[in-house]
């Protein structure tokens, strides 16, 4: 028998109706993948939750890249982030008309760019949560050259579920496995104890049917529920201390806005005010305003689709009018689809267009 | 964005960066987070994320990964 078959034998024996939602766009791939929602009892649900960075960065962030591309500014960023439509198309779109916007895999890649021509300026789109902001960090202690600065969209996961909690409907947890690499499991436990058993699972198929024996253990326990580590093999219940520590001397936690969830307090970083050298916002704040000026974001395409609501968890995929149609892989129009973190991205692929 | 993989550190190029070896492929990475490039990492197992190792594997663990990350590979 194999793991995966034990543990949804033992699914099965502890299961009970259950609304659990993860919060991490790799967990959502593994689900859809092994369509591990298909083979769980049907009184367990599991919904995605605003795990995906590339999906819960606002429109506004993206315009603010575009802004300095059309500048003349050398944009850096990841692979997804360059395909997510601001209010007038994506960094993609602004690279075919002539902007110099370019896709690393590392910030230090973004760097040897600068360093390789000390007259260029070029600014790293700085985005992801907790596992990503210690490597910036590290990459800002090491002192890069004047012309290479941050334009910084880093979310934090904690301030977001405590938002969350507040507004849906759901019973437990999964928290993200290479977030809590970082922040440990400790700062989830608030959550246990105002009563969301929790639990940090790793990436494979048998980590999340882990996860999810560990939460029906729980709450078919004392009632008492708490944060545990299903995914022992690389989070310390501490998480690495080191890059905490490097993360705040570098970055201090500020507000922030989330495509969905709007501003959530405490949810950002911005640099401290001893790195502000490095902040694009900072260095290129007339640049950004002068072409942001005449930007509305009451009428953009992605305001008819149903991200906001997919990304909390309150809708699925085929609820929204866009999905598959208007909006797929090829030609996104909301964040969701962009990514193979996205939710619509796996509900499109794993799933296939026909069963919306 | 939340990937990371595992990789093994196979030498010490700075005071931060290593090569590490994911299955064959070779790459550079940083080593800041886990304190900068040391000896006793030669040869450990680390966790990867856009460019950094972010956490420290044993040996066994990150074979194991390896190996579940190889078979799926296979099943692509």
């Amino acid at each position: 028998m194999s793991a995966e078959s034990e543990l949804l034998e033992k699914i099965r024996v502890l299961s009970r109706p259950v609304r659990i939602m993860h919060i991490c766009g790799t967990h959502e791939r593994t689900i859809s993948r092994y369509g591990l929602r298909d083979v769980l009892p049907a009184e367990i649900e599991v919904l995605s939750g605003p795990g995906c960075p590339v999906c819960v960065t606002p429109e506004e962030e993206i315009d603010r890249a575009i802004a300095l591309a059309e500048s003349g500014v050398i944009i850096t960023s990841f692979g997804d982030m360059m395909r997510v439509p601001g209010s007038n198309g994506s960094l993609m779109d602004a690279r075919s008309r002539g902007c110099d916007v370019r896709m690393v895999y590392s910030i230090d890649d973004a760097i040897a760019i600068a360093k390789k021509d000390p007259r260029s300026k070029v600014v790293f789109f700085a985005i992801g949560f907790e596992t990503t902001a210690p490597t910036n960090a590290a990459a800002i202690l090491r002192n890069p050259p004047e012309n290479f600065s941050l334009l910084l969209s880093h979310k934090l996961t904690i301030p977001a579920v405590s938002e969350l909690i507040k507004e849906i409907e759901v019973d437990a947890f999964i928290a993200p496995g290479h977030v809590c690499t970082i922040i440990g499991v400790h700062p989830f436990q608030q959550f246990a104890e105002q009563g969301f058993p929790i639990v940090a699972a790793g990436f494979e198929a048998v980590d999340l049917l882990l996860s999810i024996v560990m939460i029906l253990e729980q709450m078919n326990g004392s009632g008492k529920y708490s944060a545990e580590n299903a995914y022992p093999r690389a989070v310390r219940d501490e998480g690495n201390v080191r890059a905490q520590e490097m993360m705040y001397r570098v970055f201090e936690i500020t507000d922030s806005q989330w495509r969905g969830l709007g501003t959530i307090k405490g949810s950002g970083l911005k640099l401290n005010p001893e790195f502000a050298k490095y902040d694009a916002s900072v260095i290129y704040a007339d640049l950004i305003s002068e072409k942001m000026k005449n930007i509305s974001y009451e009428k953009s395409a992605s305001s008819l689709c149903h991200c906001a609501e997919i990304l909390k968890g309150k809708e699925k995929p085929d609820n929204c009018p866009l999905f598959s149609k208007k909006c797929t892989p090829s030609t996104p129009v909301g964040s969701c689809m962009v990514s193979q973190e996205g939710m619509c991205y796996n509900w499109y692929r794993y799933r296939g267009a026909d069963s919306a | 964005m939340c990937i990371a993989i595992p990789g093994k550190v196979t030498s010490l190029l700075d005071e931060y960066t290593a090569m590490v070896d994911f299955g064959g492929v070779e790459r550079q990475i940083k080593l800041d987070l886990l304190g900068g490039c040391d000896d006793a990492l030669l040869g450990q197992y680390v966790l990867v994320h856009v460019g950094y190792a972010i956490s420290l594997l044993t040996e066994e663990e990150g074979k194991e990964t390896l190996a579940l990350i190889e078979e799926l590979m296979e099943g692509e």
